[in-house]
């Protein structure tokens, strides 16, 4: 058949009442630090996979916080717990333990296959 | 005899620069327009950063202005403004006339008006309110919808009136964002299972203690900050608010729905300041305060030698900043009176 060219486009919006927040809340009982992020990002600029990938640490902590979990499954294994990101950030948040409680969360969850 | 001084509005800097003047020796009239002295003082419960409540200040300025030497005149205008040679003729609503050898200016400021902002919903939505009338719910210990039904999420958006040419206004009012903070742990305290979301465009938590309350708000109130500049507000079929913003850190739009959205009005200059500026010449800038002589040196000085500005009549300020630069204005009146006759 003929295509046209029409696609329908998936929605950008995040939907923050119908998403998902259970990663996030499980991070939050966990580490609390993750409350104090101010999203400066100071822990993508030293980060090495951030450097030569398309990883953002900190895009991953508001995407963990909004639900957006498919996003943040794609990207949770390129960190490579080297830990950098934690000596530069000025809030003292425990940024590599985040990453590694993420992973957790998503293990333990039935909705998210990791 | 001891020189007349005229202080305008008996709002923070009004009663600070009273009191002040009247202890270095002089005899002081305060006229104020509405009939109760504090302004903007009596509409907040408590105060940021420490939150101590806010009558422990009135009180303080109370008890500065409670002397023979001061003459408070509440519920006062002022109709006419002249200088003849070195004092100054003051004529109010009532055709009283005042002679003054300086004069103070302390006409403070005005909440923005939230109605402006048409796309917030202030007036049309029932659960859009402003940070005043929040203060309101506090001091009466009730934070309730319309409905009387306790709310559950709660949005405060920063920035309304303020940062915005669309309303005229390129200046920061620099004490919402930390208002913002304040209330979103009252919030928390007044209703522990609520959740608070603040929508800014940046975090101007530049004064001491500010930080750390907002850190506070984040580390033990679990407050949600979003970054991002609320476009419009809605209302669901169940009269609940939804709202959109763009996650800027993100870099998505986002919509939400909430029970209750607090918006955070900047200052502007008051109209009873515009009214004494267009009877008085007295200069004003492009952000309608009076503008001073110098911004460094001369913050309290006009261009009208013998009146002085004091307060946020000039400039969005704290109160500590108020009183500190009431203070000032005093300082200069001293020094100008020194070599008057």
């Amino acid at each position: 058949m003929e295509k046209f060219g029409f696609t329908i486009s998936k929605i950008r919006q995040i939907d923050y009442d119908s998403n998902d927040r259970s990663i996030a809340d499980y991070i939050y009982e966990r580490e609390p630090s993750f409350r104090l992020c101010i999203e400066c990002g100071g822990c993508s600029a030293t980060c090495t996979t951030g450097n030569y990938t398309n990883f953002s640490l900190r895009e991953l902590h508001i995407l963990i916080k909004r639900g957006e979990n498919s996003q943040v499954i794609e990207n949770l294994k390129k960190c490579m717990l080297c830990g950098k990101c934690i000596l530069v950030c000025p809030r003292g948040v425990n940024t590599r333990n985040i990453v590694i409680l993420a992973r957790q969360a998503f293990q333990k969850s039935d909705s998210y296959a990791i | 005899m001891s020189k007349h001084v005229v202080v305008i509005g008996a709002g923070v800097a009004g009663l600070e620069a009273a009191g002040r003047l009247s202890k270095a020796g002089f005899y002081v009239s305060l006229l104020e327009k509405e009939v109760k002295t504090g302004g903007h003082l009596n509409d907040w419960y408590k105060l940021f950063p420490d939150r101590r409540n806010s009558s422990e200040v009135k009180h303080y300025l109370d008890k500065l202005t409670l002397n023979d030497g001061i003459k408070i005149l509440s519920g006062t205008t002022i109709e006419k403004f002249s200088k003849r040679k070195s004092h100054f003729s003051i004529i109010t609503d009532k055709g009283n006339e005042i002679i003054a050898d300086a004069v103070v200016v302390a006409t403070g400021f005005d909440l923005f008006k939230s109605a402006r902002k048409e796309e917030y919903g202030y007036g049309i939505y029932d659960n859009v309110i402003t940070s005043a009338e929040l203060e309101g719910m506090f001091r009466n210990d009730k934070i309730a919808l319309c409905n009387g039904k306790i709310p559950g999420a709660i949005g405060i958006v920063h920035c309304v009136g303020s940062r915005d040419e669309k309303v005229g206004n390129l200046y920061c009012s620099k004490l919402c964002c930390v208002t913002a903070v304040k209330q979103a742990i009252e919030i928390c305290e007044h209703l522990p299972e609520s959740k608070v979301f603040c929508f800014y465009m940046d975090m101007r938590m530049g004064g001491a203690h500010y930080e750390e309350l907002y850190r506070e708000a984040q580390e033990k109130w679990g407050v949600n900050f979003i970054r991002g500049k609320v476009s419009e507000a809605g209302e669901t079929i169940n009269n609940r608010l939804v709202i959109k913003v763009e996650d800027t850190l993100a870099g998505r739009p986002l919509k939400m729905e909430l029970d209750m959205l607090v918006l955070m009005a900047g200052m502007e200059m008051s109209d009873g300041g515009k009214k004494i500026a267009g009877i008085s010449g007295l200069n004003t800038g492009e952000n309608r305060f009076f503008s001073a002589a110098d911004p460094h040196y001369g913050s309290n000085i006009s261009n009208i030698k013998g009146v002085f500005y004091a307060g946020t009549c000039t400039a969005p300020m704290n109160i500590t900043e108020t009183i500190s630069h009431a203070r000032a204005a005093v300082s200069e009146v001293m020094d100008y009176l020194k070599d008057v006759n």
